[in-house]
């Protein structure tokens, strides 16, 4: 589902922060994304969520070659990725109902289903009765599951969270994790960049660790070096 | 749950900056003087279509008083050699009491009453409207059968005549069309005022799959809400100017003022405008977005 070859990237013409990375996921696979600050985990990131263009090396997504993909075809590539950012970058005017309805309206889907949709998924985040609250007074904790739950709505084939436990307290990291878990179960192949060594030990799922910019995968799924 | 069923505001929130507020401003002054730059334009073609109707096909023939020589045998004269030229349809003398009329403006009701005064006799004539006739060989032929006739064709005049209506009519249009780009530029700084304050949502949008279209179509409908509110403003005011020129105009009188008229569909063309600085504004502001979103990844 998505390859990397060889890839390198560096932002203008700065040194590369990327080097020669190469990994495969498979549908419906759940890989750990580990490693120190500024290893290049965000930027691995963003040439998965399409942000950036590698600046060598072959990515290839859902069968199509992305690096020399042209703009018209990367909206639909885009549209089967969802994305939890770390910073959540929530339109701050938009309830927390309409910020989670938006990629379902931006593939225009029906306005009713939409709702419907949303509500549901908002209320199994527990946040039922924060439909109608904008994000400037939401918790941190709130936010960011209001920003999961933009990520999933749409059931995408690829989720990438960056953080995606780090404001929350343990009992609502569990109850993420669990809904990530499930997604995953449904088909959903899943990126999740953590610095908690606890959930990579309690999971065990493989981790691609990123140290100055290069990769290296462990299947078996340890925790302990994970920052 | 919650009650609300409204479709939400726009997702890049487009009005609540400052970057675009003066657009409906100053769309509204572009479609006024749009209008009466317009309204100009088309009530001169009315008048030089007027004047065309007026004069065109038609001599004046005009028999200088000589104390010596009745007029009327003259007239009679003139009359019989002009029916005689192929081409000329009619020839039919002015009454003294017409003649009278047309210079008492000049002369003053007085002068003429107090009677002495020596008036040339005139004659219209009216030519075949395909007739290929020589003015000149039709004037020699009247000098020589009449002694002190002389023939006023009001063609040339009424080229140049003519010639600077349409000369005013094209300043209009290129008027038009200097507002109409005026607006489109103003539409693009707004525009790009715009996206460079959102870049970020826009930046978000894009990634949860926004086509530039998605984009570009809010841009859109937010201008289009402007133009059409600042033009039917800018259109209102210039229809009440208009109309008190056409009041004050009928005021002085139709003799010294080339008159304002307006037909209905000139009113209507004027009505369109603000849907024609709406309809600008929309084509403008999708093609500045969808240049602009084409640098982006």
């Amino acid at each position: 589902m998505v390859r990397f070859q060889n890839v390198g990237m560096r932002y203008g013409p700065g040194p590369e922060v990327l080097r020669d990375v190469s990994f495969e996921l498979a549908p419906g696979s759940f890989h750990f994304l580990a490693g120190p600050s500024g290893a290049g985990k965000t930027s691995l990131l963003k040439l998965l969520y399409l942000a950036h263009r590698p600046s060598r090396g072959l990515i290839s997504m859902f069968g199509q070659d992305v690096s020399t993909a042209s703009r018209s075809a990367l909206p639909m590539l885009r549209r089967r990725i969802g994305v939890v950012f770390q910073d959540f970058r929530l339109l701050d005017h938009l309830t927390a109902l309409d910020n989670v309805a938006l990629p379902l309206r931006i593939a225009g889907a029906d306005e009713k289903r939409t709702r419907d949709h949303v509500i549901e998924l908002l209320t199994w985040v527990g946040l039922g009765d924060r439909l109608d609250a904008r994000p400037a007074t939401l918790s941190g904790g709130e936010k960011q599951r209001v920003a999961i739950a933009r990520a999933v709505i749409a059931r995408p084939s690829l989720l990438l969270a960056d953080e995606p436990t780090g404001n929350v307290d343990p009992e609502m990291a569990g109850r993420l994790m669990y809904l990530f878990v499930e997604l995953n179960k449904l088909g959903t192949a899943i990126v999740l960049a953590t610095h908690d060594t606890h959930l990579l030990q309690d999971f065990r799922f493989p981790v691609m660790r990123l140290r100055g910019g290069q990769l290296a995968i462990d299947r078996n799924g340890t925790g302990g070096a994970a920052a | 749950m919650s009650a609300r069923k409204a479709r939400p505001v726009s997702d890049l929130q487009l009005g609540a900056d400052s970057s675009g507020r003066f657009l409906p401003w100053a769309l509204a002054v572009m479609v006024f003087l749009a209008a009466l730059a317009l309204a100009g334009a088309l009530a001169l073609d009315g008048s030089i279509d007027g004047w065309r109707r007026g004069v065109a096909a038609k001599l004046t023939v005009q028999i200088a008083d000589r104390p010596d020589q009745p007029m009327a045998p003259r007239i009679g004269r003139a009359i019989a050699v002009l029916h005689d030229i192929p081409g000329v349809k009619s020839a039919v003398p002015m009454p003294r009491p017409a003649i009278e009329a047309l210079l008492e403006p000049w002369l003053g009701a007085d002068a003429l009453q107090a009677g002495g005064l020596p008036l040339p006799g005139l004659i219209d004539v009216t030519l075949d409207e395909d007739s290929a006739l020589s003015v000149a060989a039709l004037a020699a032929r009247l000098q020589a059968a009449v002694p002190g006739a002389q023939v006023d064709d009001p063609k040339p005049w009424l080229d140049r005549l003519v010639q600077l209506g349409r000369l005013l009519q094209s300043l209009g249009g290129g008027i038009v069309l200097l507002v109409g780009l005026a607006a489109a530029a103003m539409v693009i700084f707004a525009t790009r005022a715009g996206l460079a304050a959102r870049r970020d949502t826009i930046e978000l949008l894009h990634l949860m799959g926004a086509e530039d279209g998605y984009i570009a179509r809010q841009f859109q409908r937010h201008v289009a809400g402007q133009a059409l509110r600042g033009g039917v403003a800018g259109i209102f005011a210039a229809l009440l100017i208009l109309a008190g020129i056409q009041l004050l105009a009928s005021r002085v009188g139709t003799g010294l003022l080339p008159g304002l008229s307006l037909a209905w569909w000139h009113w209507l063309a004027l009505l369109v405008l603000p849907l024609a600085a709406a309809g600008l504004a929309i084509v403008t502001a999708r093609r500045t977005v969808l240049g602009e979103l084409r640098r982006m990844l």
